[in-house]
């Protein structure tokens, strides 16, 4: 079994507790195991745009320069994860001063330069792996199963860091449906904002928000929408006013594997 | 003088250009936050550009952006939008006292389902 660095966060060693599960489960499947990072901290959930934030950064620093020195990589399976810690490793790229100020502030703890690389599931499952032997695992096809892929925003944007996929129209979480064997469903807004953490200050807005999405989904035929993001799951399943199934698309592999 | 001081802080923090910004309106186009503001995204990179910055620290509208990214995305300039508004919201909720959110506040509006993220985002965007 092939060992690849993983960063869980917060969220997936509580509430979201079936996507690491089944993150687990079916990469084994796969032939590769989650080395789950030491004393690992919470990555804040939001990336802060601010040129001169280090402190809220350092967390996400830190799991970088563990990863790196683990294999060169770090995977992650929550899209806030994956957002947070792929732009924190960017800001080295192209901010020499917050490269300069982390590492005094890391002092012996330091010695990063963003030569690390951070990687989504979903990346690894194309890039790595490849959809051929993902088809090949499959046991029970989702066959008729309608879904829809829900990208939401943290996985996409901004595309010119992330590096995800197409942003105004992405095939990846499709590619994976059909090979475990249902069909995707396009809809307009699956690329667009769920309502996000509003949900707390402003629950109408949150509520518009992820009613336009669901609604979108049902309205092109999705029996079910898949996503990678614990925020969507929670907005689009108690904030949408339009009935609708959500999963995290770990789930649905496993499901398609046999192992659920 | 101050709100020199305001708007060199914003261009410094954000990384932004708001100078080059044609005024198409793209990003506000492609805002879902649109009708829960006052002011727009373009209005942010305009109004941080011609130094009417108290108005925009005084609106609401700073916290209804979600950090979607979607402005940034579509900008045909690369003006980047959300990281104005950002910079904007810092600029409030850095000083003494001006938390958007008291760690009180929170109790009364959770329930059972939230996922860690959400509390941990919403703590970052609405405190210091
Ligand atoms: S990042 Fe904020 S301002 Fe930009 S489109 Fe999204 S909600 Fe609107
Ligand atoms: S999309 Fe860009 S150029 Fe157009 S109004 Fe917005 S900031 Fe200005």
């Amino acid at each position: 079994m092939k060992k690849i660095s993983y960063y869980p966060g917060c969220t997936l060693k509580n509430k979201a507790k079936d996507l690491d599960r089944y993150a687990r489960e079916t990469l084994a499947v796969l032939g590769y195991e989650l080395d789950e990072i030491e004393n690992w901290q919470c990555c804040g959930g939001a990336y802060t745009s601010a040129k001169d934030e280090i402190a809220t950064k350092l967390p996400s620093v830190r799991a970088l320069k563990a990863g790196y020195e683990n294999g060169g990589k770090v995977l992650t399976v929550c899209s806030a994860c994956y957002n947070v810690l792929k732009q924190t490793n960017h800001e080295f790229k192209v901010n020499s001063d917050f490269d300069m100020r982390v590492n005094n502030y890391m002092g012996e703890d330091g010695g990063y330069h963003g030569e690390g690389e951070v990687v989504h599931f979903l990346e690894f499952l194309r890039d790595e792996i490849g959809f051929d032997r993902v088809k090949a695992a499959v046991k029970n096809p989702l066959t008729g199963k309608k879904i829809g892929a829900y990208y939401g925003c943290l996985l996409l944007r901004p595309s010119s860091v992330l590096g995800f996929d197409d942003p105004e129209n992405p095939k990846l979480m499709e590619d994976l449906i059909r090979a475990l064997g249902a069909e995707p469903v396009i809809y307009p807004m699956r690329n667009e904002c769920c309502g996000g953490y509003i949900t707390l200050d402003d629950k109408n807005a949150a509520k518009k928000r992820s009613t336009k999405v669901a609604e979108s989904a049902k309205e092109m035929g999705a029996d079910c929408m898949i996503t990678a993001c614990p925020l969507c799951l929670y907005n689009i399943t108690k904030n949408a006013d339009t009935e609708m199934e959500v999963k995290y698309f770990t789930e649905l592999i496993a499901e398609a594997f046999g192992i659920l | 003088m101050e709100n020199r001081n305001f708007k060199e802080q914003i261009l410094r923090i954000s990384g932004a250009d708001v100078r080059k910004c044609m005024r198409c309106g793209k990003c506000s186009a492609a805002c879902p936050s649109y009708d829960e503001m006052e002011y727009h995204p373009h209005q942010f990179v305009n109004m941080v550009n011609d130094g009417k910055i108290e108005k925009l620290m005084e609106s609401k509208s700073i916290y209804k952006c979600l950090t979607c990214f979607a402005c940034v995305e579509r900008c045909p300039r690369g003006v980047e939008p959300a990281k104005v508004i950002e910079a904007v919201r810092l600029e409030v909720i850095r000083q003494q006292g001006k938390n958007y959110m008291k760690p009180d506040d929170i109790p009364a509006k959770l329930d059972e389902d939230m996922p860690g993220q959400l509390l941990m985002t919403a703590m970052r965007k609405y405190t210091k």
